[in-house]
């Protein structure tokens, strides 16, 4: 592979140099975990053993579940409670399954938000966001059938609104909602076929998981400064690096372990707390519950949906540049996707030569608003959808497109980037010092 | 800077709850006490058998309780009633049709409380999870976060909020309560206070049926909380202490890194 220089695995005894020789496993196994990876990674860089231990605990929840569970309009919702009745433990894997969704959800917009602040995406990484950009569509999905199987009225109406998105795109729109429904409306076979796939995806996001570390392993991991490790030889690559295991390991796990001990206290203490009650009452197409809304993980992209009404001028220009064929709804839909690719986008809407947003004066209130746009559209995406939230989703919406369209572009030209340090050991010991006999007591020199 | 953006995550996350925004605003919901509220706390197995009582002799004329196995009263952690205890209420209260005998037979305790549609009121297995008592303030989920999702005290506060008015719409009588969303409950008041004789003599006024029976259903929507705080709090014992032995592991194997000697 390649990437930073080190030392790479050397089979030893025979054995080794057998199997060495007809599958290189243990080798591949030792440059992962051996990796060099920059010694000044903060404690942002700890979300992605996280959303890998969620990844983990779901598809192990998730198959004992199944092992419960019946995918069928009229026996699911029995199912569910079977589990959380009669199953040993049943109560607990399901809860954990549910709320593991939430904490995945937790790990990747702060592991998303990370990347965004430090340029994680830009050149040479840009396959790695891609990729991550991909994982994420693919968990929003999985999440969402999920949400549909235990067939609670959430599940149901949820289904049927979402579902109902793919209606609004013009000409192909029904069929495309039939095919995905199997049906004219939701019905078993709906839950069948989610099921299907909601048991399929995590698979594939496990294996776009392997293609994420593959992409960001060859080009080494970003760091707080941005400053890439120096290539030129391993004695230069070791000052800038350590191994993965066990520096970055134990500290991962340690990040870990406190996360899954709040994760522990929300299962035991305040299950439902993360979700809906109109779920513990079963389907019924007859009667539509009073609100629908959303989990709260997909609110902010919900708002940004229902932010684009018919009232909207960009809306009205649109239905009348494209004679009527994108309406209100249509444009809400592409609005909703849009939100996301201008993400995925963002290695080439970014202009600026600087990679961290530390080094970057202005980029960092543009992003800090960012982030307070992301959770004020969650909030509106909950509330009903009359004013003054609708103005307000409009004017979030607005600044999210913004963002990526208009001031990361911009910025790379206008701002004048702080001096960055030449090297990763320059940052580290700035931090750290270069150290004394007394090693314990190291003054930080003055900066 | 970054620990800011952690907070805010976390803060989303107890903010953003979609259960914050359920329906039933409008009705006035009373937080009683509970002795299953908090992370600690616990059914109270007195109160579970009174709340049964009221169910057995009232709710159940008209509400099912489909998804409870009869054999749960007999649980630890629930009503906790004795073995011939339960076999002796099954047999007495319920009858249930046999497929194989093609006929109906009394309940024994591995049958389900029956189903009751007859006059088209809800099933209550579930109904302590499936209403939220307490709401926002402002989409914020914070009352939730403290005073817990409310569903005993909706259920309670139901059966306390008639008003005693009535009014007839399209040949449907409607009551007025205080903590139905509406204002107008299709369900006529079912208790009235001294609907039940306890055998322990506990009082059998309104406020204390409603109670009991609220406990009950809490525990016929949730069999398997104590469990589950038990599991809870051995869970956050045990990575507490996980993460401290970690926190100085990490510690001591950075210190020659972080402090390189010349």
């Amino acid at each position: 592979m390649a990437g930073i220089p080190h030392d790479h695995y050397e089979p030893k005894t025979g054995g080794e140099r057998w199997v060495h020789k007809r599958l290189p496993i243990v080798g591949l196994l030792y440059d992962t975990i051996m990796i060099p990876t920059p010694k000044n990674l903060n404690w942002m860089w700890i979300w992605g053993i996280v959303l890998t231990f969620c990844l983990a605990l779901q598809i192990i929840t998730g198959i004992v579940l199944v092992m419960h569970y019946t995918p069928h309009v009229d026996l699911a919702f029995a199912s569910v409670e079977h589990i959380m009745r009669d199953v040993n433990g049943g109560f607990m894997l399901r809860y954990l399954h549910a709320n593991g969704a939430s904490l995945f959800f937790v790990a990747v917009y702060a592991h998303i938000f990370r990347g965004l602040y430090y340029g994680s995406y830009k050149a040479p990484r840009e396959i790695t966001w891609i990729i991550g950009m991909l994982i994420y569509l693919a968990m929003m999905g999985t999440a969402f059938m999920g949400y549909v199987l235990p067939w609670g009225q959430m599940s149901f109406w949820g289904a049927t609104v979402i579902t109902g998105l793919f209606g609004a795109i013009p000409f192909i729109g029904e069929p495309i909602q039939t095919w995905l429904l199997g049906g004219p409306a939701v019905d078993n076979a709906t839950l069948n076929r989610f099921f299907s796939l909601h048991y399929l995806l995590p698979f594939v996001i496990a294996a776009l998981v392997a293609v994420h570390i593959w992409a960001f392993h060859t080009t080494g991991n970003n760091n707080p400064t941005g400053v890439e490790v120096r290539r030129t030889s391993k004695a230069d690559a070791e000052k800038d690096t350590v191994p993965f295991w066990p520096y970055y390991v134990i500290k991962d796990l340690f990040a870990l372990a406190v996360i899954l001990a709040v994760f522990f206290a929300i299962v035991g203490f305040m299950p439902n707390y993360l979700g809906h009650p109109d779920n513990y009452v079963e389907a019924n197409p007859l009667a539509t519950p009073a609100h629908i809304v959303p989990e709260w993980y997909f609110l902010p992209f919900y708002a940004i949906l229902r932010a684009f009404t018919s009232e909207v001028w960009v809306v009205q220009i649109a239905s009348f540049l494209t004679g009527g064929i994108v309406d209100a709804k249509f444009f809400g839909v592409l609005a909703m996707f849009g939100a996301i690719i201008a993400m995925a986008l963002a290695p080439w809407l970014d202009t600026s030569s600087v990679r961290s947003g530390k080094y970057r004066p202005q980029f960092k209130w543009w992003f800090w608003l960012l982030v307070i746009d992301f959770i004020a559209l969650m909030w509106l995406g909950a509330m009903p959808a009359e004013e003054p939230y609708a103005s307000f989703s409009l004017i979030g919406a607005a600044y999210w497109f913004g963002y990526f369209f208009v001031i990361l572009p911009l910025l790379g030209v206008i701002e004048k980037p702080l001096p960055q340090p030449a090297t990763i050991e320059e940052d580290f010991e700035a931090h750290y010092g270069t150290g004394s006999d007394d090693g314990a007591t190291a003054p930080k020199p003055a900066e | 800077m970054f620990k800011k953006l952690a907070l805010s995550a976390v803060a989303a996350l107890g903010l953003f709850s979609g259960s914050a925004f359920a329906a039933g605003e409008g009705g006035h919901v009373e937080d009683f006490d509970f002795s299953f509220e908090g992370p600690f706390g616990a059914y109270d197995q007195a109160q579970l058998q009174r709340g049964l009582q009221i169910f057995t002799e009232v709710c159940s004329a008209c509400h099912g309780l489909k998804f409870v196995p009869l054999r749960t009263l007999g649980d630890e952690g629930g009503p906790g009633l004795p073995e011939d205890q339960v076999r002796a209420y099954a047999a007495q209260n319920f009858e249930v049709y046999d497929a194989e005998l093609e006929d109906t037979r009394p309940a024994i305790p591995t049958d389900h409380f029956p189903e009751n549609n007859g006059v088209g009121a809800p099933d209550l297995s579930l109904m302590a999870k499936a209403r939220a008592g307490f709401h926002g303030p402002y989409g914020t989920g914070l009352s939730q976060l403290f005073n817990g999702m409310g569903g005993a005290e909706y259920i309670a506060s139901i059966l306390t909020g008639y008003t005693g008015e009535t009014k007839v719409e399209a040949g449907t009588t409607f009551y007025e309560n205080h903590a139905f969303s509406t204002g107008w409950i299709a369900m006529a008041p079912p208790l009235a206070g001294e609907d039940v004789e306890f055998a322990d003599g506990h009082s059998n006024e309104l406020h204390h049926e409603a109670q009991d029976v609220a406990a009950f259903l809490m525990w016929t929507a949730e069999p398997k909380m104590m469990a589950r705080k038990h599991a809870g709090f051995v869970g956050v014992l045990f990575l507490t202490l996980l993460s401290v032995l970690l926190y100085l592991t990490n510690k001591r194997i950075w210190r020659p890194i972080k402090h390189k000697p010349e």
